[in-house]
């Protein structure tokens, strides 16, 4: 199986109250970045569906990556080739230049290219939340599509069972591929995952596989090719863009009382509490 | 490490994303059960293997033996990571090969090789190393345990003490004394776990590194084939010189990262608790006290990562990675007693990290050479 990962680097959740928002403009000075959860359990997904889980060092399949960003995104891209991807694409763009419509165009084009039999994504980006690109990516190519995958068993015609957990239970969808399917947490599970080389009873390490150095030195070697926004989406800008952040209001400062019946009063009077 | 750092020059960007592996792992497989591993006193076996396939076992050591290629940049950068996770025992424990391994790449045969490193770097065998003895600790060439050749082997009879890992460990390095020379007559043996007379005879309580077992061994007239001794008789000693410069600069990592650590968190706290209608960073004296724990801190890392990056580069450097050691041990026993003072009775309580790191760094002036030891080999440096 060959299967198309996308990946889009944000700012590392565990800094992200150093992001400054401004009124045009979302300061990114001195941030750290990384890769989007969700687009990194779309490539474990995407590895383990390539391999056989007991002996992964034999590659049973292909896994492009490909990010829309500018060079600096390449750290992600390589660091997605050290986990085990075997290609690597960057198309190059400022993430202020894009919106989803237009990275769905641009992925388009990659896809058309490309012709893997699988298309995974995160469900959405944890910084933007739009939770869209997976789906306009299904409409503009005609795919079927399954969102927020929790478990993906290869059949052995090829067909690919996807679990979705809704309210009440976990509803079960069969695809055909060529397919679109964007992924959940609870995909890195254990036994979420299965390709048709995997025995049933398998088990992996709970998670994103981790990139071990013989590894990351090996994924400076692995092709990684750049390519035009403009040769992939001729023509299109973005039509929506980043115009204002509002925090939530401050908290007043508290008051103090000097006795228990100035506190009753004020409860009852003011804050309107009694 | 955040922003590009005058320690951090030197690293390439595989540096940084093995950093950011080791990270991880102890974001999702250590720090969730550190608190479980460390009053249980133990942690699974299974880690080691874990830690294999992610590839921070032995970075190091090279990948014909299934270490990761690494240098000691990598292994430095491994001991900064890891400790985030919380335990210092764990990461000493699980750590164990990196002073283990040593004299059996410096010494072993191509054969020896072959047989006892890739099981410890595939996280199947644990591996120990073996000095210190009830009468012999700081004083090497007091070493006791003797090994006696008859015939196509070995007699190993005395006792080790303090040894890391040992009480779980497959595979034990000792130094025995072959001959009556104090430097020249000690020589290195491998001594395989279930070998008759060879056993772990107690599992010692500690101040701190719970996570990490200490043992006391014992060998009773051990029989140890000649294919287990490391190189020739009396090459142990000067064995041991050239691996102790690895072992003390990585302790002075522990030293700078335990303090980085415990600074943050008191940092940390400092904003968060409130006394006299205040944060505690509100009062100048809390703010200067992290000023100057900030100050030893970054002093510590700058000066370790320096000789980290020349001792990589093949520099031999005694002398300063003894002063190195000394003084990263001791910014971390000051760094954790004031954290501690600034988290009040919650410094005290076995729930915060600080009390953890407290104890535990209590170790750094003492393991691995102590500072009374590491000031002897200043001062003769210094002509004294
Ligand atoms: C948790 C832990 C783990 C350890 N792990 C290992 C291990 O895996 N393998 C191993 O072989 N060992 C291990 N050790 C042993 C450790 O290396 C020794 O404890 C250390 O070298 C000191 O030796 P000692 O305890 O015998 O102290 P001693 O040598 O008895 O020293 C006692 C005191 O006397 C001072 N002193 C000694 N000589 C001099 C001198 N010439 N001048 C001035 N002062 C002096 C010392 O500095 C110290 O303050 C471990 C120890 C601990 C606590």
């Amino acid at each position: 199986m060959k299967i198309l990962v996308a990946i889009k680097r944000v700012a590392d959740p565990d800094n992200a109250n150093k992001v400054k928002p401004t009124a045009d403009k979302v300061d990114t000075t001195g941030l750290e970045w990384k890769p989007n959860p969700f687009d990194e359990y779309a490539l474990e997904t995407a590895l383990r569906l390539t391999e056989n889980g007991k002996n992964n060092k034999v590659r049973q399949g292909e896994v492009v990556v490909v990010t829309i960003g500018n060079k600096d995104t390449e750290t992600q891209l390589r660091s997605a080739l050290a986990t085990g991807a075997d290609r690597a694409i960057r198309v190059e763009a400022e993430d202020t230049d894009l919106d989803g419509r237009l990275v769905a165009a641009a992925l388009k084009s990659v896809v058309d290219a490309e012709k893997p039999d699988l298309v995974l994504l995160g469900k959405q980006v944890v910084d933007g939340d739009s939770n869209s690109v997976g789906q306009m990516l299904a409409q503009l190519l005609d795919y079927p599509m399954a969102t927020f995958a929790a478990t993906i068993q290869e059949e052995a015609d090829g067909r690919l069972l996807v679990g979705r957990e809704v309210d009440g239970g976990v509803l079960s969808l069969r695809l055909t591929t060529p397919a679109i399917i964007t992924v959940d947490l609870r995909v890195v599970a254990p036994t979420s995952v299965y390709s048709k080389h995997t025995d049933a009873g398998f088990k992996y390490s709970d998670g994103v596989r981790f990139a071990a150095l013989p590894a990351i030195m090996k994924a400076k070697k692995k092709p990684l090719d750049v390519k035009a926004l403009a040769d992939l989406a001729p023509g299109k800008t973005n039509g929506s863009s980043y115009f204002r952040f509002e925090a939530p209001p401050a908290r007043a400062a508290g008051v103090k009382v000097p006795d228990v019946a100035t506190l009753v009063n004020k409860l009852a009077t003011e804050a309107k509490a009694l | 490490m955040s922003a590009p750092s005058p320690e951090s020059a030197g690293l390439t960007d595989t540096h940084r994303a093995f950093a950011e592996t080791c990270r991880r792992f102890a974001r999702e497989r250590i720090a969730p059960h550190v608190v479980e591993w460390e009053e249980a006193g133990s942690f699974p076996r299974s880690l080691y293997t874990e830690a294999a396939e992610a590839g921070i076992l032995g970075v190091s050591f090279p990948e014909a033996y299934g270490g990761g290629g690494g240098d000691l940049l990598h292994s430095m950068l491994s001991v900064e990571t890891l400790l985030e996770g919380g335990s210092s025992g764990l990461v000493a424990s699980l750590g164990s090969l990196g002073i283990a391994l040593p004299p059996i790449m410096a010494l072993g045969t191509e054969e020896q090789k072959q047989r006892f490193v890739p099981k410890v770097l595939s996280g199947e065998h644990i591996a120990a190393l073996a000095i210190t003895e009830p009468g012999a600790g700081s004083d090497v060439a007091g070493v006791k345990t003797r090994a006696v050749r008859d015939g196509d082997h070995y007699r190993l009879s005395g006792a080790k003490l303090f040894i890391t890992s040992g009480v779980r460990a497959d595979l034990v390095t000792v130094l025995a004394r072959t001959g009556e020379d104090a430097h020249g007559g000690l020589t290195f043996f491998v001594v395989e776990r279930g070998t008759p007379g060879f056993s772990a005879s107690r599992a010692l309580n500690k101040t701190g590194w719970w996570a990490s077992d200490t043992a006391e061994l014992s060998f009773d007239d051990v029989k140890v084939p000649l294919d287990q001794r490391l190189g020739e008789e009396g090459s142990g000693f000067l064995a041991i010189m050239q691996s102790f410069q690895a072992e003390r600069l990585s302790l002075a990592f522990y030293g700078h990262a335990t303090a980085e650590i415990v600074l943050a968190d008191a940092i940390a706290y400092a904003k968060e608790r409130q006394a006299f209608g205040r944060p505690l960073t509100g009062f100048q004296v809390t703010r200067h006290k992290l000023a100057e724990m900030a100050t030893k801190t970054r002093v510590a890392k700058a000066f370790n990562w320096e000789l980290a990056r020349r001792v990589a580069a093949g520099e031999y450097l005694v002398t300063e990675v003894s002063m190195a050691k000394n003084f990263a041990a001791q910014v971390a026993q000051e760094v954790c007693y004031e954290a501690v003072q600034i988290f009040g009775g919650m410094g005290y309580m076995r729930e915060t990290r600080v009390e953890r790191f407290a104890r535990d760094a209590r170790l750094l002036p003492i393991g691995g050479g102590t500072t009374e030891i590491m000031n002897e080999i200043i001062a003769k440096q210094l002509g004294l």
